[in-house]
């Protein structure tokens, strides 16, 4: 990384990674994406908008939760393998602790009425925030190139949703089918 | 089922989970209720669904729902494993990948294969909502609130915790039982 463009960008430490990301987890109720953009191009300005863009596709190309995936990408960047630990640990640590915490007092009290009655609640709605997502992601792709990505959609919910086959074995199929697909259709527009 | 066993069963399942996870963690809730629920009977579809609550109305990365689910099958032992299991591999790639990427920047191959690896994860996403639909909504009104928020969340920039919120005090109140 000896080429980045970082003129005048501060290089943090580790121990200011870890602040940060830990920071950015706890300000990230309902998604972490938008604080962590506000916190890292706006607020410490350790990377451009163009940068943070590019950083966050590698980190959708790649599998794993994509912010986690973001403090890893940052912390390499900074100081290697130690930033990468000092991020990592700073945005996963403390959620962590709090959702354990959660579930405990979900297993001591889950069972009363009232905490049941919020849960079926907080479901409910929980699941239709995931419908949201899906809808979201789904438009782009079906305004930009529905014959090529509507399909792909639709069976990858057949397998996955209807016939309950094992999501690994699908995208292994599925995946390299579409790709093939989409680098076919790039060179055809090319 | 043994408590090692478990262990074992969780480390396996979440650590091939954390290397197709393409899109994060919202992909491949399907295959993770599939082996919560149907499988290893870890927990019924309910429980499946608090957990999920749980884990979107707590602050942080949205793959905390791994640790609930480790923490289900295996108490705290289980809630590490499964959320080191589900980090670090895909963590380990990203680091290894990040360094040689820069390389292949404008490369044609590589911008193949994040458009043609999106469709499919769109695909997952709509199982994984469907999968929690079914999971949450056992009566006519818990399926309101569901349109309700998938409704608020697709056409406004609202924080959806106000979502969850309004759903909680809702259920508080017992009006959606």
């Amino acid at each position: 990384m000896t080429d980045r463009p970082t003129a005048g960008a501060p290089t943090p430490t580790a121990w200011a990674l870890f602040v940060t990301f830990f920071t950015i987890a706890l300000s990230g109720f309902g998604g972490t994406l938008p604080f962590a953009r506000r916190t890292l191009v706006e607020r410490k300005a350790w990377l451009t908008p163009e940068d943070f863009t590019e950083t966050l596709s590698l980190c959708q190309t790649l599998p794993g939760p994509n912010i986690v995936n973001m403090s890893i990408v940052v912390g390499a960047r900074a100081c290697g393998w130690r930033g990468s630990v000092a991020a990592s640990v700073g945005l996963v640590g403390a959620p962590v602790i709090i959702v354990i915490v959660l579930g405990m007092l979900y297993s001591r009290f889950g069972a009363l009425g009232m905490v049941r009655h919020a849960l079926l609640g907080l479901g409910a709605s929980a699941s239709g925030l995931i419908v949201a997502t899906a809808a979201r992601m789904a438009e782009p792709l079906l305004r930009g190139r529905p014959w090529l990505a509507a399909p792909f959609i639709l069976v990858a919910f057949a397998a996955v949703a209807i016939l309950r086959l094992p999501l690994p074995y699908v995208l292994v199929v599925l995946g390299p089918l579409s790709i093939a697909a989409a680098w076919s259709w790039k060179r055809n527009r090319a | 089922m043994k408590t090692s066993d478990t262990l074992v069963a969780l480390a396996v399942q979440f650590t091939a989970l954390s290397l197709v996870a393409f899109g994060g963690a919202n992909a491949v809730i399907p295959e993770m209720h599939r082996q919560a629920v149907d499988v290893n009977h870890w927990m019924t579809n309910q429980d499946f669904a608090a957990l999920f609550a749980i884990a979107q109305a707590a602050p942080g990365p949205n793959f905390l729902v791994t640790t609930l689910i480790g923490w289900k099958a295996a108490g705290l032992a289980g809630a590490l494993v499964a959320t080191a299991a589900m980090c670090g591999p895909s963590c380990l790639l990203t680091f290894w990948v990040a360094r040689a990427w820069d390389r292949y920047r404008e490369t044609a191959w590589r911008s193949a294969i994040g458009a043609g690896l999106a469709p499919v994860t769109v695909g997952f996403v709509c199982s994984s909502a469907f999968v929690l639909v079914r999971a949450a909504d056992t009566g006519w009104k818990l399926a309101i609130v569901t349109a309700a928020s998938a409704g608020v969340a697709y056409f406004t920039k609202l924080n959806p915790l106000w979502c969850l919120l309004a759903a909680g005090i809702l259920g508080v109140l017992g009006l959606l039982a």
